[in-house]
């Protein structure tokens, strides 16, 4: 069967820079892809192209097999759904209303109660039931993160009555959260992953993303520095060459890296011994 | 795949909106019809509120004797035109608002406000000064024809002029587009004003007209001009709602949830162009219906377009026609332009706005 989601060799230049530079990636069905990089690497960018908001300048994307520039918006809305990075709201929507502006359009198959139900189950995901009579614009950053993947949450749950093979992409999603809504956020996305949507999801934290992560793609200027299983990817060597930072790592239970920023001119206050061997 | 069950909280929010819009929806239909009721009665002869709606009746059932009264030929000729071209007026003035509040993502967002009743009211004014003396000759009934005309590419042109200025790689910025609707408001008043100095005295007097905007002029005619222009918009409407909620979210959200985007935009700024348009041609410019009638409704209902719109047209044509009423009753026998009322009354509006303003409106 071919991949969810297929790119192939796609570039994007701004004002003559290559921002995204050849980047292939094929992400199969029920597989979480992390992509992290330092700031300007170009992650938010290739998300814009693989979801279908940027054009690339060369190369294409292809999505169930078919290219995403060929495939109706309304088509597309049911095959994937997009959490941007947080973003604020000019009207006082209620936390209701936002998620259901998520399904008001690939919901239109579902009955009344169908749609309730689809709130209701992403109003939960979420862990923002308390709050969904409240005024979007009135809670905090983290909160409203949260009502957004609700919100994509939904559009996505809508959008299975017409396919099951569907794409998830989630742009920093934790940024703003707290510990223990991090681990649900991304909890909720492997759960999804482990249902047969495809999931791509940008981090800062590369400790969440080795947790999560069926593979790590690293992005460094552009260009898809290494790509592969976390154990593989997250390395004192591709940490020092893509950050420009030290740090420790250690394999904690089950093989997965954990890594500790370092003060950059102290000596380490922990260093274990795989952190000297790699 | 298997839902959870339905949550009971989300269907009794959602059920508890559609009651309050049910309600509301009442409310404003009984408005409405009272402040007809007593418009058809009210002005230079007082008709009593039964005579008002036997003459109705009577119309409607084709009664002869009745319809050759005196009271008949006031009401049937006279105040019935002005009271729907007011209906409509006020309908697409207010949904207009809603519109390009929509379409800005930005509740302060006005046709009046924001320089395109100006752009429409030059592009008139045009056509009265200039289309009278090159056209006037070849055919007396074409600036008539030309009028709405005009209006119509004078408020495309200003809508298309101020988008272009204050969006940004998909972003609106508040700040840029009221000043630029304040410089294309300005510019369009200092080319207005050459027109009045090149002018004779009819063109003079119907160019104040435009400015203070007025249904006095109302007629059978005026109706079956705007009628064409402005029904379609607002039936069309409701089909932009779904798009328009999504758009406030963001373009990209929007594009994301399935949203043609830019056909959604081209057809919003097509159609605040041909309901501005075709009010400013037939009443001048008639300002702040659009910002307080959606504003009023936000309050109540919340921002969802799928009521505010339809809603917007109701409560905007009550708004309107009891303006008109106003008008005609506060310096009785003469009538008060209802520019200046609206003006009067929304510019204070605008002002108690900016005072209470939430973090939304500095975004």
């Amino acid at each position: 069967m071919s991949p969810l989601l297929e790119a192939r060799d796609l570039t994007a230049a701004f004002g003559g820079r290559k921002v995204v530079d050849s980047v292939s990636l094929a992400l199969g069905q029920g597989e979480m892809i992390v992509v992290v990089g330092p700031n300007g690497a170009g992650k938010t960018t290739l998300t814009k192209l693989l979801t279908g908001e940027l054009a690339p300048d060369s190369g294409e994307v292809l999505i169930g097999g078919d290219r995403l520039s060929a495939i109706p918006p309304w088509q597309l809305a049911a095959r994937r759904a997009v959490m941007a990075q947080a973003n604020r709201l000019a009207f006082p929507f209620t936390v209701a209303e936002v998620v259901r502006i998520g399904i008001d359009g690939v919901g239109r198959a579902l009955t009344r109660s169908g749609r309730e139900a689809v709130i209701a189950e992403a109003l939960e995901a979420a862990d923002i039931g308390h709050l969904v009579a409240r005024g979007y614009q009135m809670l905090s950053g983290g909160e409203q993160q949260r009502v957004q993947f609700a919100r994509t949450y939904a559009q996505l749950r809508a959008g299975h009555v017409a396919t099951d093979r569907q794409v998830l992409f989630l742009d920093e999603p934790v940024a703003s959260l707290d510990l223990a809504h991090q681990i649900g956020l991304m909890d909720c996305a492997q759960r999804l992953a482990r249902e047969g949507i495809g999931v791509i999801a940008v981090l800062h934290d590369l400790n969440l993303a080795a947790t999560f992560a069926d593979r790590i793609l690293v992005m460094s200027a552009g260009r898809c520095h290494a790509c592969g299983a976390p154990a593989d990817v997250v390395t004192r060597a591709t940490v020092r060459d893509v950050f420009g930072v030290d740090l420790c790592r250690d394999a904690a239970a089950g093989g997965l890296p954990v890594v500790l920023p370092q003060h950059r001119d102290a000596p380490p206050r922990y260093a274990p011994a795989t952190a000297a061997a790699s | 795949m298997t839902l959870a069950v339905p949550s009971p909280a989300v269907a009794a929010l959602f059920a508890s909106q559609r009651r309050r819009i049910a309600i509301a929806g009442c409310a404003i239909g009984i408005g409405l019809a009272l402040v007809a009721v007593l418009s058809l009665g009210s002005g230079a002869v007082r008709i009593a509120p039964e005579r008002v709606v036997a003459v109705l009746a009577a119309w409607l059932t084709g009664d002869r004797e009745v319809l050759a009264s005196r009271e008949a030929l006031i009401i049937l000729s006279i105040r019935v035109p002005r009271l729907i071209l007011g209906a409509l007026i006020g309908a697409a003035l207010a949904v207009s608002g809603a519109l390009m509040q929509g379409l800005f993502r930005n509740p302060l967002a006005d046709p009046g406000l924001v320089g395109v009743s100006s752009g429409a009211a030059l592009a008139a004014g045009f056509t009265i000064v200039l289309g009278d003396r090159i056209l006037g000759t070849v055919s007396a009934q074409l600036p008539f024809i030309l009028l709405p005309i005009g209006a119509f590419v004078g408020g495309l042109a200003s809508t298309l002029i101020l988008y272009a200025i204050a969006t940004r790689h998909g972003r609106t910025s508040v700040a840029v587009m009221l000043l630029a609707g304040v410089a294309l408001g300005a510019f369009a008043g200092a080319l207005t004003g050459v027109l009045a100095f090149v002018s004779d005295d009819r063109q003079l007097r119907d160019l104040t007209f435009w400015s203070l905007g007025s249904l006095s002029g109302a007629s059978w005619t005026k109706v079956w001009t705007v009628v064409p222009l402005v029904l379609p918009v607002l039936l069309a409407v409701p089909l932009l709602a779904r798009g328009l909620n999504a758009l406030l979210l963001g373009e990209a959200e929007a594009f994301h949830l399935g949203i043609p985007v830019q056909t959604l935009k081209r057809a919003v700024i097509l159609m605040v162009a041909v309901a501005v348009g075709a009010s400013v041609a037939s009443a001048g410019v008639i300002g702040f219906v659009g910002i307080v009638v959606p504003h009023l409704l936000r309050l109540v209902f919340g921002p969802d377009h799928r009521t505010l719109l339809p809603f917007a047209a109701l409560l905007g044509a009550g708004l309107l026609t009891g303006a008109d009423l106003a008008a005609r009753i506060v310096v009785a026998p003469a009538e008060l332009p209802i520019g200046i009322l609206t003006a009067a009354i929304g510019a204070p509006f605008f002002l108690w706005l900016l005072l209470r303003r939430d973090r939304s409106l500095d975004a």
